[in-house]
């Protein structure tokens, strides 16, 4: 007896035989992960428009994180580094208004700093590793037939040590050639490079102000300051050479220093050290109690937390873009698990009647949540990288996207998909399997 | 040996606003393993209702139903899951296929739930479509196939993880007659190697192929008759020869 349609092509045989399959072995329940992310991504390609524009939302949020992270690393590095290059643990000290003989000066007035009071303060402030005046002033500078205006900065040789400058080529002057007024110069990079282009300076002559100077180094490259002006247009000459030779003394300033900078020993209190410099100071140049303070300190913190507040503010902004547009992103991503379970809910109901568990579903929706947020956090990251780019060009900033920063984004996507996907999913796997299976 | 359906006074109401809608009224009664059993009735009596929840996707308001031995009205969630993982094959009259996966892959889904490794869930389902004759129809997608065909794969779904029984609600009501006699031939044969069947139908034509009628009426089962089978295979051999069935 043939059966047709169940064994078409079977010879006729007496029986047909059984199509009942021989027992399943007890295997174990749960969904395999293959499985999952197959459904999953078959899911997400069945509407490949739809998966992309809902993806776009995360996208944006997570070329955002990138592009904070990177922001405020780059500006954070290049403080830093800007920090270090003029010397750690240094306080600059300013003549605040003089006051002579009970007359105060403006603000335009001369400097009230003394060569001695670097001394007094390297002698009596415990904290103090060197203490060192320096004048500087603008000069026009000939070598042979170049010229070029710079900064002359004039200050003994404890200056390098405050600053933590040391010289490329050559050598710095000694602290002997310094009180002896020796005519030696050292040359900061970009003097050295407009004055003689490819060649060696060292042991070349230059004049300042008609008076000729040996070149006897060339400083190691320090770049911008945390102001933005190049360190290296400048050049070093003892502070007794420039009072003989270059800036010329009158009685009144004749031991007058612009600045002190003062280099505070690893590990000292930064802050005690300015009080006893103020001090010392109030002291020295005789100020009455009820009077201000005779001189300002900068401290490069100040400046570090002025440059640091400006990347936090880019961060912030990016940041909130970020927070912004992952929060529409999730919302997209919610809207959409919503349809899809909608349009699948005979799909679920199927599942569930042949023996998905709830949990099986939820994991089924969770994942294509978590997909298609991943996909997104993807192109995002490539995204985030190429914005990271352009703002580092932008600001003139180091690119720094370390491996976390990408961590991170992906993390984040990967959250806003679960955070936002799990309501749909739950809902899903909530369905009652006979409501689902009538659905239409 | 346990009984494969065990129920004492089986109720289901649904709360329809103010009402409430008795759609099954203590229903009791026992199948013995091997039996096949089609269930009659007027629309609206409760054959589904009752087919529902003989098939573990929903639970009684009242009443015990104990499948296998096992009371089911008390199980949790996961538990009713793996019962109809193991336990139960499902057949709808719209046959409920999932409309972008070919037929290996909508009969390979239940054993995704089972745990069971890709090659052998793919190797398993070959072989439940060699069986419903359509192991030349693989990798055809739901529309590529015709109804009768698509009711084997939904059967092959059905049986593919070796079910005790085989719940099938007016699995021919969308089919030609000689469709309809060819899947319930495949029931038969199901039958026959041991897998007790539950169909409900509209068809008196179809239900004398079943060795036990039940008759619902207004959610009551009002009804219950033994009878000789009549062989589907027979009666459709005897039919005027076509070109192609199912
Ligand atoms: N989820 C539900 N909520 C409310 N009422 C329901 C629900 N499911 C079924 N009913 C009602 O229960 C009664 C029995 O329905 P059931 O689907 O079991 O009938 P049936 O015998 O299968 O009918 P048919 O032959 O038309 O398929 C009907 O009056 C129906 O309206
Ligand atoms: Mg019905």
């Amino acid at each position: 007896m043939n059966v047709p349609g169940v064994i078409t092509r079977e010879p006729a045989a007496a029986s047909p035989p059984s199509p009942v399959l021989p027992p399943l072995p007890p295997g174990h329940g749960g969904m395999d992960l293959m499985e999952a992310l197959r459904g999953a991504l078959s899911a997400l390609a069945a509407n490949t428009l739809r998966s992309i524009l809902t993806a776009l939302g995360i996208f944006i949020g997570v070329a955002a994180v990138i592009a904070t992270v990177a922001v405020g690393e780059g500006a954070r590095r290049q403080v830093t580094a800007q920090i270090q290059s003029l010397g750690a643990n240094l306080l600059i000290i300013w003549g605040g208004s003089a006051t002579m003989g009970g007359v105060r000066l403006g603000a335009g007035g001369r400097s009230n700093l003394s060569y001695d009071d670097a001394i007094a303060i390297g002698r009596e402030v415990p904290e103090i590793e060197v203490a060192v005046g320096s004048i500087r002033q603008t000069f026009q500078m000939v070598a042979g037939n170049q010229n070029w205006s710079s900064m002359v900065i004039a200050a003994d040789p404890d200056y390098f040590i405050a600053h933590e400058w040391v010289a490329e080529l050559g050598r710095l002057y000694t602290a002997e050639e310094a009180s002896a007024a020796r005519k030696v110069v050292i040359l900061g990079a970009t003097v050295a490079e407009n004055l003689f282009g490819e060649e060696d300076p060292v042991g070349r002559e230059i004049r300042i102000r008609q008076t000729p100077f040996e070149v006897i180094g060339v400083m190691a490259r320090k770049g911008q300051n945390p102001m933005g002006q190049d360190q290296d247009d400048a050049v070093f000459i003892p502070y007794w050479t420039a009072r003989r030779s270059v800036m010329g003394a009158s009685r009144a300033n004749a031991r007058q220093v612009g600045t002190i900078s003062v280099k505070i020993h690893e590990g000292e209190d930064m802050q005690e050290a300015e009080e006893s410099i103020r001090a010392l100071m109030r002291q020295r140049h005789r100020v009455a109690a009820n009077e201000p303070d005779s001189v300002s300190i900068r401290n490069l913190s100040d400046i570090q937390a002025t440059r640091d507040a400006a990347a936090r503010t880019l961060s912030l902004l990016l940041a909130s873009v970020a927070a912004v547009s992952l929060l529409v992103g999730g919302i997209g991503v919610m809207n959409i698990m919503l349809v899809s379970v909608t349009e699948r809910t005979r799909e679920i109901g199927l599942r569930l009647a042949v023996g998905a568990r709830r949990r099986d579903v939820l994991a089924q929706f969770l994942l294509e949540a978590l997909v298609l947020a991943l996909l997104g956090g993807a192109v995002g990251v490539a995204a985030g990288l190429a914005l990271s780019h352009l703002v580092a060009d932008l600001a003139g900033w180091p690119v720094l996207v370390k491996p976390d920063a990408v961590l991170l984004a992906v993390g984040v996507s990967a959250l806003t998909g679960l955070f936002f996907g799990f309501w749909p999913a739950r809902r899903a796997a909530m369905l009652d399997p006979i409501t689902a299976l009538r659905h239409d | 040996m346990a009984a494969l359906i065990e129920t004492e006074g089986l109720t289901r109401h649904f709360p329809a606003g103010e009402e409430v809608v008795k759609a099954l009224s203590d229903v009791t009664l026992t199948v013995q393993p091997g039996e096949f059993v089609a269930a009659m009735g007027p629309s609206g009596s409760g054959k589904s209702t009752f087919l529902n929840l003989i098939g573990c996707l929903d639970r009684p308001t009242s009443g015990h139903y104990r499948l296998m031995g096992e009371s089911v009205e008390t199980l949790s969630h996961d538990r009713l899951a793996e019962l109809r993982s193991r336990r139960i094959g499902f057949v709808f009259q719209s046959f409920n296929l999932l409309p972008r996966t070919d037929a290996l892959g909508n009969v390979e889904l239940p054993l995704v739930y089972r745990g069971l490794r890709r090659r052998a869930r793919r190797d398993r389902a070959a072989m439940a479509l060699a069986a419903v004759g359509l192991g030349d129809r693989m990798r055809h997608r739901p529309s590529q196939l015709s109804g009768g065909q698509q009711q084997r794969v939904a059967i092959a779904r059905a049986i593919v993880g070796s079910p005790d029984l085989l719940l099938a609600d007016e699995p021919t009501g969308a089919l030609d007659t000689r469709t309809g006699l060819s899947i319930v031939t495949l029931f038969q044969a199901l039958n026959r190697g041991g897998v007790g069947v539950l169909m409900v139908t509209h068809d008196a034509e179809v239900a004398r192929f079943a060795s036990r009628v039940l008759r619902f009426r207004d959610g009551r089962l009002v009804g219950d008759m033994r009878q000789e089978p009549a062989d589907a295979a027979a009666v459709l051999a005897a039919l005027p020869p076509m070109e192609h069935a199912a």
